[in-house]
């Protein structure tokens, strides 16, 4: 059992920064997920935290132990690979043994041959034997154990994978988007699947992805990783609804989050895209900001007015359940996407008017710098909880 | 007018669609046959000619008395075959070769590897390292077999002289028939190393850093169990190519001999395609040679066969 403490890591590849100061603190037994588009360097954390890549500053300490300069298989780590690394030529078996074998057999008993006659190694063997038994029933690979990696599909391997890494019962779990090379269907079943054996193993995962559906559905935290650096650390809901930096939500959340362009005027008023928003947050008059609004936070109205934007209808798609309307606004350069239910919204066609509310608490305020400005009296949430441990 | 041209164009049509697109179909499989044996024949022509046609030459010649130049031969049968296999030289050339390519094969895999293995582990020179090991496999033997005669010469030599030097005892390599065989394979492995080591190197460059990676997680991290879980497994198909090449290479050594040796002293350095050699063109028995190219056509054969079926089942891990 063990949390991991990342402290100001820093990692450089010649002359190019890839990890800027990440500092994280992961809980025991947490699903934490590390989240970001490609090449923001979270299989490069990763791989520091396990030992196969060397930070250039910073430390890590995997429970109470710091293991900076500590090899691999020293650090109670395991891991499932994006390409899933299974040895192409051992079968099922020998591929989730090897851990068993490196660690409860001497140099001398893994020979080839010779190895299986010295004392020892026979009742050695048969335990492994059984433990990798007991381990691909768990998965539902038991009846694969004879087959060559070659031999099985992209599903079946990947539950191989997580076999071999099971098997050791380390402290701490680390995929490194294990279900990027599945097809849509079986990422699904799989994602509940990892959620499944998170919960019985109760260990620490670290599991890395792009793809904010898995982030959002399997994480207790999410960690947000844009440019190698961590930009909000917090459970799902609340990196959807309280994001800290305008990066953030626009990465998650599908339609995009709009953002407008806004002035901010005397008295609380805020002018963008032709109207004008009331606004509880201590901004300097003149100063530029932008607002986000998430695309479900719109509402119908009847007609123009505060907090309410107009525009022309430029398409509408029918989605089932729900409608998303882009909405073309003065001034702005990309439409304004609302979804809309389809039941309260009937009959919108493209070209029509139409008047969208938003309720003042639902707009985000960023200021120029990308940062989230909130309102009056209000702390973002991370920062309450962290004061709450503080305490 | 157009009434009864469109009627009557209707009435033909049924009866008359069927033939043609079945004549249509036809013309097309005939141009596509066409088209098959104009691509294919120019290469089947010259297999033949060069390949086959040759091949069941030597096959006809071995089984008559023929002598080369001679104007008349008649059919033997399998004498020829007998007189090989009883042909005490023949055993000899052949238990020759076998040791030979007994060392060179497991000789030339094993310094390739090794060397494969340093370089790709060094950071500098890689470039230069690959190029000198390389060199000779690129250069023309007979003139490196003339710089080997230099260097191994009794008195002169540059290794006798050395081994001199250092109080060592000297032979004369080359004329001592427990020395020129292994030195023969000395040399053979010189020659083919730089391709095995070639070769491995493009092999190494191929595993996916990831299997390494899960090695270390693992806990397989030290450098012989490093090899022995990545390495060496990953290198199969590239190690069963190579000992492939180099056995068949080593079968067929010829320069060498000719150049330095001419297969003796006596016959401790005759050598399978050189009893062949002069078997056929020197003494002329062409009828008597044509059998040892059989005899060595079906050890090749063999050799590639087994190839096949190794490679698909041991080594490609399907
Ligand atoms: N060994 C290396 N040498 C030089 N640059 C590297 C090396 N490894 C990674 N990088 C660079 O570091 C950056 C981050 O790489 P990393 O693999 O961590 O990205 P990632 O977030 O995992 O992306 P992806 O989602 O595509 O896997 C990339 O710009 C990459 O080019
Ligand atoms: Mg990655």
């Amino acid at each position: 059992m063990a949390g991991i403490t990342i402290e100001k890591i820093e990692k450089t590849f010649g002359a190019t920064t890839v990890l800027r100061d990440v500092s994280l603190d992961i809980a025991d037994g947490e699903f934490l997920t590390l989240l970001g588009p490609s090449g923001c360097g979270k299989s490069t954390l990763l791989r520091i935290l396990a030992g196969l890549e060397v930070q250039t500053g910073g430390s890590v300490a995997i429970g109470d132990r710091v293991v900076d300069g500590v090899r691999p298989k020293l650090r109670d780590v395991a891991m499932v690979f994006q390409s899933y690394a299974l040895y192409p030529h051992m079968t099922v078996q020998e591929n989730m043994s090897v851990p068993l074998r490196m660690r409860r057999l001497s140099n001398w008993q893994r020979l080839p041959l010779i190895g299986r006659f010295l004392p020892g190694s026979k009742a050695v063997a048969a335990e492994i034997e059984n433990e990798v038994m007991r381990t691909a029933k768990a998965l539902g690979i038991g009846h694969l154990l004879g087959r060559k990696p070659g031999q099985l599909s992209g599903g079946q391997r990947q539950r191989v994978a997580v076999g071999r890494a099971m098997v050791r019962q380390a402290a701490v779990f680390l995929m490194d988007e294990p279900l990027s090379n599945l097809d849509a269907k079986l990422r699904v079943q799989m994602r509940a699947e990892i959620k499944e054996l998170h919960k019985r193993l109760g260990v620490t995962f670290v599991y890395v992805t792009h793809d904010q559906s898995e982030a959002m559905t399997m994480s207790d935290r999410v960690a947000v990783m844009l440019d190698g650096e961590l930009l909000q650390v917090a459970p799902p809901q609340e990196i959807y609804a309280d994001p800290d930096d305008r990066r953030v939500a626009e990465f998650i959340g599908s339609p995009k989050i709009n953002i407008l362009d806004a002035k901010m005027h005397e008295n609380g008023l805020a002018s963008m895209a032709g109207t004008a928003f009331a606004v509880r947050a201590p901004i300097a008059r003149g100063s530029s900001l932008s607002i986000g609004i998430r695309p479900e936070a719109f509402h119908l109205v009847d007609s123009h007015g505060v907090n309410i934007l107009t525009g022309a209808v430029r398409l509408v798609e029918h989605m089932g359940s729900d409608l998303f309307v882009h909405l073309d606004v003065p001034g702005g350069d990309h439409p304004v996407v609302a979804r809309l239910l389809a039941e309260r919204a009937p009959q919108i066609s493209s070209g029509q008017t139409l008047h969208l509310g938003v309720k003042p608490e639902r707009l985000l305020l960023f200021a120029a710098d990308g940062k989230r400005i909130r309102p009056h009296g209000q702390l973002g949430a991370t920062v309450v909880r962290m004061k709450e441990r503080l305490q | 007018m157009s009434m009864t041209a469109h009627t009557a164009g209707k009435q033909v049509r049924p009866s008359q669609t069927p033939r043609t697109s079945s004549g249509a179909l036809r013309r097309h499989r005939s141009a596509e046959i066409f088209a098959a044996w104009s691509l294919a024949g120019p290469a089947l022509l010259l297999l033949v000619v060069l390949f086959f046609l040759p091949v069941f030459g030597v096959f006809a010649i071995a089984l008559t008395d023929w002598e080369f130049g001679a104007s008349s031969l008649s059919f033997v049968g399998l004498a020829n075959f007998r007189e090989v296999f009883a042909d005490e030289g023949f055993r000899i050339s052949l238990i020759n070769t076998i040791l030979y390519v007994v060392i060179v094969v497991p000789g030339t895999i094993a310094l390739g590897l090794a060397i494969a293995l340093l370089i790709e582990s060094g950071k500098s020179f890689r470039a230069f390292y690959r190029a000198i090991h390389f060199l000779p496999f690129m250069a023309t033997l007979t003139a490196m077999a003339i710089a080997w005669e230099a260097l191994l010469h009794p008195t002169i030599g540059l290794i006798n002289q050395t081994l001199a030097g250092l109080g060592l005892p000297t032979a004369n390599w080359l004329r001592d028939e427990n020395t020129v065989l292994p030195v023969l394979a000395g040399i053979g492995i010189w020659q083919n190393l730089g391709y095995a080591m070639v070769l491995f190197l493009a092999g190494l460059k191929s595993i996916p850093q990831d299997l390494y990676d899960a090695a270390d997680i693992d806990g397989a991290d030290a450098w012989l169990d490093r090899l022995r879980t990545v390495t060496l497994p990953m290198l199969g198909p590239v190690t069963m190519f190579i000992f492939i090449v180099v056995a068949l290479k080593a079968f067929e050594t010829f320069d060498t001999v000719q150049v330095l040796t001419q297969g003796g002293p006596g016959h401790a350095s005759e050598m399978l395609l050189y009893t062949l050699y002069r078997e056929s063109f020197e003494y002329l028995r062409t009828g008597y040679g044509a059998s040892v190219a059989v005899v060595f056509l079906f050890i090749v054969v063999a050799l590639t066969l087994i190839q096949a079926r190794v490679m698909d089942k041991r080594v490609h891990y399907q």
